[in-house]
């Protein structure tokens, strides 16, 4: 069975400096994979990567990115574009500003509906209608017909997740998408992203920082740290058994309810500098090696 | 992935990377500030002829190169017999006199309001800030005929008129880096060290102003020549028969179709001193300022 | 849309139309400059004098002349012209419809012009190219209005005689036009015959008056574009397939004319300000051509008249870009 995404022997340099260091990861057909790491980890950089976003000062020095077994670089830019949007999706981070100020929300997601499956403005407003039911907004006509800065954080995320997946993708990008919300309607989101994925049959990677997050709704996980994987694995293992220190330290670093009084126990700056010389040595092997 | 913050030291420039950061605009506009200057100051040595010599015989002649020209009136005659050539050049010297004192008067002006408002604070500022929007809401051109017509022509009108219409301009922006410039902590350092407001200005932002206020006199000079150029094609300038590129300007448009050179070789000599002031200005900006601010 | 603040600016204009009323007069009587001197022939004899003064009332104290003044403009009097010897409320009327036209069709060629330049420029944002599209709005932004008056008055007018370059129409091209909007009433009526001779003529001095005020918008609107095409919902638009130019006009250009038309609105006032000038150039008959000779030759009534005509102008302009502003940023709409 080809793999929905098979990153292999990925690396991004901006500038002189590697921000991904010969990143592998695959993700099956409706498998939610888990890409965990702290800020910096090269975690968004790879979304950006398999999405052809890589800021303009970015490049790809080595590496594949296969998308249902195509070639996403080799592509040409027209067929990428068919792709993203359509069978590769984002769901953004911040939600107050993934939206466009000026336009309507039904113009918003009319526009894409229309864009790639061609649908009429009415079998467009009829589809619109039916995605915003299915991530729970009430009173879904009334939403169409306003702006962003008019409903509510949580609802605008909504949206962008009924974007997300209104076109059947293959494979979903959260980037972080409950990082800009509170407790409470994370979990909401978590619930919507698993229900609609299950219903769209999609591949999800979930990018996050937060394990807490992985253990709910992810069946495989990654673990990345300075561009590098260190670890991956089902969920349920990587958690229960991990292999590799950082991730141990990564788990001894998150709070625990039932162990309130407990210090934090911060990853140790002996193993992070460990860790970053390893990255540096790798990028010279590599360098020697060109 | 952690960012390295860059400092930038704001050292004194060395000269060397001062021009190269000034670059070619600092250049080529030197190069034109320059004619203007030097044509103005040698005006009675370079021009050819006395700019108010007429002679009829010679009236409405073209340029030297042109069929029907006169190699003894370089650039031809105007409807009265005088030289073109002359004339412009003295005109050159009418309006860097005009240009000069008038810049420098509305500099004084603005930058003392501009200093006033952005250090005080408060109802100083407000009500200076006030003044200025009052100020800027009249239409420049409007006013600066009105002004000159009511005062009555001559030298005096037309710089109080470009003074008047024109100081906003520097008030506004020193106010701006006024307030910009005490946020900074050389000037909480100096306050630390008792500093008075009244020396504070003076002795340490007024420097740090200087790259900012000379590019801010070079583009007024090249306003105070279009409005010159304004007021004295409206014929409300200096007085008689003292040569004006705008005079000029309203002089050819009458015979336009009959010698056209009359009208255009004025343009040409106000684009190229405009032009050059504001490329002088802005490379003068470039090459005095460490830390380049777009 | 915003009734209420709408109609507390609408309060405003009278107040603000009397001060600037008030400003006027007071220092057109105050400084030196006598009109009645100005226009009497030599010779002329004290009586003479006496009795021309009395007849403009300017014998009586200045605040019995405002008061008097007030009163006939409330009846819709502006009184009688000292150099023209014509009503005023005539001669504006006459005059102004030519004045808004020109002001009228410069905005659209220069708002055609400062949106092609900056899409253009956006286009080749990051290129080298993007340096030319810069130095030309640069250059263009360097000369004033009346220089490009002259400029092209010997370019299309004189070197190359592709155009006139005075008046507003020839003259014995037959009119019979009902009003004096010229240019909007020929082309309403069919009579394009007559609309086609009028552009001729307005053609030039409206290009002269639109071509700053097009790098102005040029400049800004590109600076604009930049800045929304940076956002994150313009980024976001890229993940969804669509192409940048796609993205460019329909996502990222409705949220850069908010700015633009914000800073820049407020800039139509200055290219109205360029028809004094401008007309005169191209003896254009305008008010704004009117407007120079009235205050050379200290003609009170008529600058007065004038000054207010400007002065309402100027508002309805101000009044006019905040409307367009608020219809395009939804999030100005509900207070």
């Amino acid at each position: 069975m080809t793999a929905t995404l098979a990153v292999d022997g990925l690396t991004v340099a901006i500038g002189a400096a590697n921000v991904l260091r010969g990143i592998s990861l695959e993700v099956q057909p409706g498998e939610v994979r888990g890409l965990v790491g702290e800020s910096g980890a090269g975690k968004s950089m790879l979304g950006r990567a398999v999405l052809g976003l890589l800021p303009a000062n970015a490049a790809v020095t080595a590496g594949r990115i296969a998308f249902e077994g195509r070639d996403l670089m080799a592509m040409a830019e027209a067929e990428r574009r068919s792709l993203l949007g359509r069978r590769i999706a984002l769901i953004p981070q911040d939600p107050m500003t993934s939206l466009n100020p000026v336009k309507r929300i039904g113009a918003q997601i009319g526009n894409l509906l229309r864009h790639h499956l061609g649908l009429s403005k009415r079998a467009a407003l009829v589809r619109s209608l039916e995605l915003l039911t299915e991530v729970a907004i009430r009173e879904p006509v009334r939403v169409l017909g306003l702006y962003p800065h008019e409903i509510s954080g949580g609802m605008r995320q909504r949206v962008l997740i009924a974007m997300a997946f209104a076109c059947d993708p293959a494979l979903v990008i959260a980037d972080e998408p409950t990082t800009a919300l509170d407790v409470t309607v994370q979990r909401q989101v978590l619930q919507l992203v698993e229900r609609l994925r299950l219903r769209h049959g999609s591949a999800v990677l979930f990018v996050t920082h937060d394990l807490g997050v992985v253990a709910k709704i992810c069946r495989s996980m990654t673990v990345l740290h300075a561009g590098r994987v260190l670890e991956e694995g089902e969920t349920a293992n990587v958690l229960t058994r991990p292999r590799h220190a950082y991730t141990r330290a990564l788990l001894a670093a998150t709070p625990r309810a039932d162990r309130p009084a407990e210090a934090l126990r911060p990853v140790p700056p002996a193993l992070l500098e460990q860790l970053w010389s390893e990255a540096y040595r790798l990028d010279h092997v590599a360098a020697e090696a060109v | 992935m952690a960012d390295i913050a860059l400092i930038s030291v704001a050292a004194p420039p060395r000269l060397r990377a001062g021009l190269k950061r000034g670059g070619l605009r600092l250049w080529i506009g030197a190069a034109l500030v320059a004619l203007l200057v030097l044509s103005a100051l040698f005006a009675p040595v370079l021009a050819p002829h006395d700019p108010l010599a007429q002679d009829l015989m010679s009236a409405q002649l073209p340029p030297a190169w042109m069929t029907g020209g006169d190699p003894a009136y370089l650039l031809g005659t105007d409807s009265l017999g005088r030289c073109v050539l002359s004339r412009l050049i003295n005109s050159a010297r009418t309006a860097v006199m005009v240009a000069l004192i008038a810049a420098t008067l509305a500099a004084a002006i603005g930058v003392a309001l501009g200093l006033f408002a952005g250090s005080f604070g408060g109802w100083v500022d407000q009500s200076i800030s006030r003044l200025i929007d009052v100020w800027m809401a009249f239409p420049p051109v409007l006013l600066s005929i009105v002004l000159a017509a009511v005062i009555g022509a001559g030298l005096t009108s037309v710089i109080a008129a470009i003074v008047v219409v024109d100081w906003t301009r520097f008030a506004r922006v020193i106010r701006a880096e006024t307030m910009v410039q005490l946020t900074r902590d050389y000037a909480a350092a100096a306050q630390v060290i008792g500093l008075s407001r009244a020396r504070l200005l003076r002795l340490e932002i007024l420097p740090n102003l200087v790259p900012l206020l000379v590019t801010l006199l070079a583009v007024e000079m090249g306003i105070a020549i279009l409005v010159e150029v304004i007021l004295s094609f409206v014929g409300i300038s200096v007085a008689g028969d003292t040569p004006t590129w705008g005079s000029m300007i309203a002089e050819g448009r009458q015979i336009v179709y009959q010698a056209p050179w009359i009208m255009a070789l004025p343009i040409v000599c106000i684009i190229t001193s405009v032009i050059g002031l504001n490329l002088f200005g802005d490379g003068l900006r470039l090459a005095l300022d460490p830390v380049q601010r777009s | 849309m915003r009734w209420g603040e709408l109609i507390k600016r609408l309060v405003l204009v009278p107040p603000t139309l009397l001060g600037v009323a008030v400003i006027v007069f007071v220092l057109l009587r105050v400084v030196p400059g006598d009109p009645i001197a100005m226009m009497i022939p030599p010779g002329a004899s004290e009586a003479d004098i006496g009795r021309l003064r009395a007849l403009y009332g300017l014998d009586q104290p200045i605040l019995q002349q405002f008061v008097t003044w007030l009163g006939q403009v409330a009846s819709g009097d502006f009184g009688r012209s000292i150099s023209v010897r014509q009503s005023v409320l005539e001669l504006l009327l006459a005059r102004l419809p030519a004045t808004i036209e020109l002001a009228l069709l410069a905005t659209m060629v220069a708002v055609l012009l400062g949106v092609l330049a900056a899409l253009v420029g956006i286009l080749l944002r990051g290129r080298r190219a993007e340096w030319v599209v810069d130095g030309g709005i640069a250059m263009l932004l360097a000369i004033p209005d009346f220089l490009w008056a002259l400029i092209l008055l010997l370019l299309f007018g004189v070197l190359v005689p592709l155009l006139p370059i005075s008046g507003r129409i020839d003259p014995q091209i037959d009119l019979s036009l009902r009003s004096n909007f010229y240019l909007i009433e020929s082309v309403l009526t069919g009579r394009f015959d007559i609309a086609f001779a009028l552009l001729h003529h307005m053609i030039l001095p409206a290009l002269a008056l639109a071509l700053p005020f097009a790098a102005l918008v040029a400049r800004l609107l590109k600076a604009s574009l930049a800045e929304a095409e940076d956002q994150d919902y313009a980024q976001i638009a890229r993940a969804r397939g669509y192409s940048r130019p796609n993205i460019l006009l329909h996502e990222v250009f409705p949220n850069a004319l908010i700015p633009t038309v914000s800073l820049g609105g407020v800039q139509v006032t200055l290219l109205l300000g360029g028809t004094v000038l401008v007309e005169r150039i191209f003896s254009y008959e305008g008010i704004g051509n009117m407007a120079i000779d009235a205050v050379i030759n200290r003609d009170f009534p008529l600058i007065q008249g004038l000054v207010l005509t400007f002065a309402v102008l100027f508002i309805v302009l101000n009044l006019v870009v905040d409307a367009v502003v608020t219809m395009l940023d939804p999030r100005l709409r509900h207070g």
